[in-house]
């Protein structure tokens, strides 16, 4: 690692981690219900969402009507934007005369984006009409976050709550994690992004008349040439702040128009962890004592700092076969060097690098590099940091619920060392809440292997492959990873717009949405019946370090268990392959 | 259950309003007052023509141009309605054989030159559509574009010097040349 890099990594953290305090007070007022400042502007626009939809903002929820609201809502989503992308031939702001999106291509698409996965099976100005992007994916951007923060306040509600029935309102908890959090944080993103360069524009693509021309490998008729923009920058703020992903372009934040300079990549991945990574001050404040959230931040935290320094060492080294073939890889004063292919220039290997261990750490799924081209241990960073289950940092929201269950798988797993029933926060985890717990962690394995499986073995799945050998199944497994984690980046070589992938995809991102929060808001519901004990001599202490290794034990236990021999096959592989070349 | 479809329906009808319509709108207001250049796609005019952007690569393959990285879009190179990278796995024979015409055709257009080949001169960008090349990808290219153009080597280097974009802030990204904007000094040094 050069000592620009270390200094890149270590100033992201420290702005990172200066942020989360500020941030998490404020959205634990938010939550709780107690003024921020922002409420008295924009209180009156709350109240009238309220009257129009006929809810009142103080009637309590149990966690099945809890759940039912949230399910409605994600279904309404769901046949909206499906609707509307199967429709947008007809409906104005459509200045590349898109047409129809086809059934299948819809259906992956609205999966993606309801789920806050954004897996991109379309390509953006080659797909969507501006009012697609505008009406259907920029809301879900908002509404799939501020789902996965009311989700997530219900279970922190069910941690603090002492024998109560109920959970909160989850209209209250989704108006409110919109219009007080993510749309102030966004408007102020976009215009910071747009003053790097970013468009925002409703106006039709350009027509410029390149430099060189008279070029042999064209017909005359390309000597005017097309720039695709659009209105960009607001829907890539809230893709970084909601942790959702999906790019205005094809090539998502790798298209200069989506990130165009070394401070706008900085400032999109810094909006990827900022919410994750201040939600577990939130936590800590919303269950009366901040330890515990800074303990599941330092987990997160010493996890992603594990892996990153080994992404940026692979993929420093460059690609050995590339060396033979004549090409100088070294990083000097006049290049950054290293494994260039799909990387752009401006963020040379530690931008890029950075970015996709934080984009999957999060379940983000933005990328600023082509990650299908990274060397074998390259590529392999990002594919665990997603399957521990999107616990590193992960949704906005859905992270941090993954990461409470398994706080309570290991003090569980503590318990069962020492003999005594385990608690967490005050709360008595019993057989009920146990399984529940299990059902949470085995679920996402269950769909990744099992589609990874039923893709390979089959002629639909493998035709998608690009790349031969072990690669080719390292895209597949990346794919369902991905999707099964509700990430949405990919190893883009697979091509993953065929009725096979778009079906199964969209079965992958719907199951490990919303078939985890129904077990996820029953464990809540059950949480918060119980009696809150106070500590005793046998509690296991969880704001310690000790907790802290515990914890990171645990995560790294079960993933490594459940992907080692997928991995082993595929990029494990593929790097024994190249170093002997 | 039925209690909740009113709420839902109208819920997002209203959110869609507020995120869908009226923030983008306002996001497009706000920053074509205030950053009306960016906001528009940071565009490049020559005697009244657009000829680009700044921050969108063109494709050069004569050889009096410095060329910038190789573009994997399709149907043509640099093709900025259809942004992508190659994807090529790192040990996909496909890229090799790739890199290794690319390493050719530098040495086809220059014999005698042997400075090493900078990596980003011979790999697809991300984008495709990448405006920049390291500063060692543009030094290697300063004989051939001098010789052709019949200009001093020394002339062409300045104009390289010149056009060396440094770390943001000092520390952020990496060092860099944006290679349609050196071509338009080139072709006005004349």
């Amino acid at each position: 690692m050069t000592m620009n890099a270390i200094t890149q990594v270590l100033v992201f953290f420290g702005v990172l981690l200066a942020l989360v305090k500020p941030l998490g007070w404020y959205m634990a007022r938010v939550f709780e219900g107690k003024p921020f400042g922002l409420d008295r502007f924009l209180g009156p626009v709350e109240r009238s969402i309220y009257r129009l939809c006929g809810v009142r903002p103080t009637d309590e929820m149990d966690w099945k009507n809890y759940g039912m609201a949230m399910l409605l809502f994600s279904a309404a989503g769901f046949l909206f934007l499906y609707g509307l992308q199967r429709l947008q031939g007809l409906l104005p702001l459509n200045p590349a005369n898109l047409g129809a999106v086809p059934p299948d291509l819809a259906f992956s698409t609205a999966a993606s984006f309801v789920t806050n996965t954004n897996w991109q099976a379309y390509g953006g100005e080659t797909t969507l009409s501006y009012l697609a992007q505008m009406l259907g994916l920029t809301v879900q951007n908002f509404v799939s976050a501020a789902t996965g923060m009311a989700v997530l306040v219900a279970l922190i509600r069910g941690l603090s709550r002492n024998t109560s029935r109920t959970l909160g309102n989850f209209w209250s908890d989704l108006v409110r994690s919109t219009l007080y959090i993510l749309l102030p944080l966004a408007l102020i993103l976009s215009v910071l992004l747009v003053s790097q360069g970013v468009v925002q524009t409703v106006a039709d693509y350009h027509m410029v008349t390149p430099l060189q021309q008279g070029r042999p490998d064209t017909t005359p008729a390309m000597e005017i040439e097309q720039i695709a923009v659009g209105p960009a920058a607001s829907q890539i703020a809230i893709k970084q702040l909601g942790t959702n992903g999906g790019g205005f372009f094809n090539a998502n934040s790798a298209h200069p128009f989506e990130n165009p300079t070394p401070l706008s990549n900085f400032l999109e991945v810094l909006a990827i962890l900022l919410i994750p990574a201040s939600l577990c001050y939130t936590f800590g404040m919303m269950v009366g004592d901040t330890r515990q959230g800074w303990v599941l931040l330092a987990a997160m935290t010493i996890l992603l700092l594990c892996f990153v320094p080994l992404g940026l060492w692979a993929e420093q080294s460059g690609n050995p076969i590339l060396t033979h073939a004549g090409v100088n890889q070294q990083a000097q004063v006049d290049q950054a060097g290293g494994n260039m292919e799909g990387k752009e220039t401006r963020f040379g290997i530690t931008g890029s690098v950075l970015w996709s261990a934080v984009t999957t750490a999060a379940s983000n799924g933005a990328v600023n590099s082509m990650h299908d081209s990274y060397t074998p241990l390259g590529g392999i960073v990002p594919m665990i940091l997603m399957q521990f289950g999107e616990v590193v940092f992960g949704g906005v929201g859905s992270s941090l619920y993954g990461m409470i269950v398994f706080a309570i798988i290991a003090v569980f797993v503590a318990g069962l060392m020492v003999g005594r029933t385990p608690e967490y926060l005050g709360k008595k985890i019993e057989p009920y809440d146990m399984k529940m717990a299990a059902l949470l962690i085995l679920i996402m394995p269950i769909v990744v292997l099992g589609f990874t499986a039923l893709a390979i073995s089959t002629e639909s799945g493998r035709s998608s492959i690009l790349n031969p050998g072990p690669h080719g199944f390292s895209e597949i497994l990346y794919a369902y990873t991905s999707q099964g984690n509700n990430n949405g980046s990919a190893f883009a070589g697979l091509n993953a717009n065929t009725p096979f992938y778009n079906l199964t995809g969209g079965i992958a991102m719907l199951i490990s949405r919303f078939w985890l929060v129904i077990p996820l808001l029953a464990l809540a519901g059950s949480l918060a019946r119980k009696k809150l004990v106070p500590v005793g001599p046998g509690t296991l202490p969880t704001h310690t370090p000790l907790f802290v290794v515990l914890l990171i034990g645990v995560v790294v236990m079960v993933g490594a268990l459940t992907f080692l021999p997928a991995l082993a096959l595929g990029p494990i592989v593929e790097e024994l392959i190249m170093g002997g070349q | 259950m039925k209690d909740h479809i009113r709420p839902a329906l109208t819920m997002l009808l209203l959110l869609t309003v507020l995120t869908g319509l009226i923030y983008p709108l306002a996001v497009t207001g706000l920053v074509q007052v205030f950053f009306q250049d960016q906001a528009n796609g940071s565009l490049i005019v020559r005697e009244g023509k657009v000829v680009g952007s700044k921050l969108i690569g063109q494709y050069f393959e004569k050889p009096e141009y410095f060329w910038g990285r190789p573009s994997a879009t399709a149907p043509f190179p640099y093709n900025a309605a259809a942004s992508g990278g190659s994807n090529l796995g790192p040990t996909n024979p496909v890229l090799l054989e790739a890199v290794k015409t690319r390493v050719a055709a530098l040495r086809a257009v220059d014999p005698g030159n042997d400075l090493t080949i900078p990596v980003d001169l011979v790999t697809a960008s991300g984008s495709g559509l990448d405006p920049h090349i390291s500063p060692a990808a543009a030094q290697y290219q300063i004989r051939r574009v001098a010789r052709i153009r019949g200009i001093d080597e020394a002339v062409v280097r300045d104009l390289v010097v010149q056009h060396i974009h440094g770390r943001q802030l000092g520390f952020l990204g990496e060092p860099r040349v944006n290679v349609l904007l050196l071509n338009l000094a080139l072709n006005e040094k004349r």
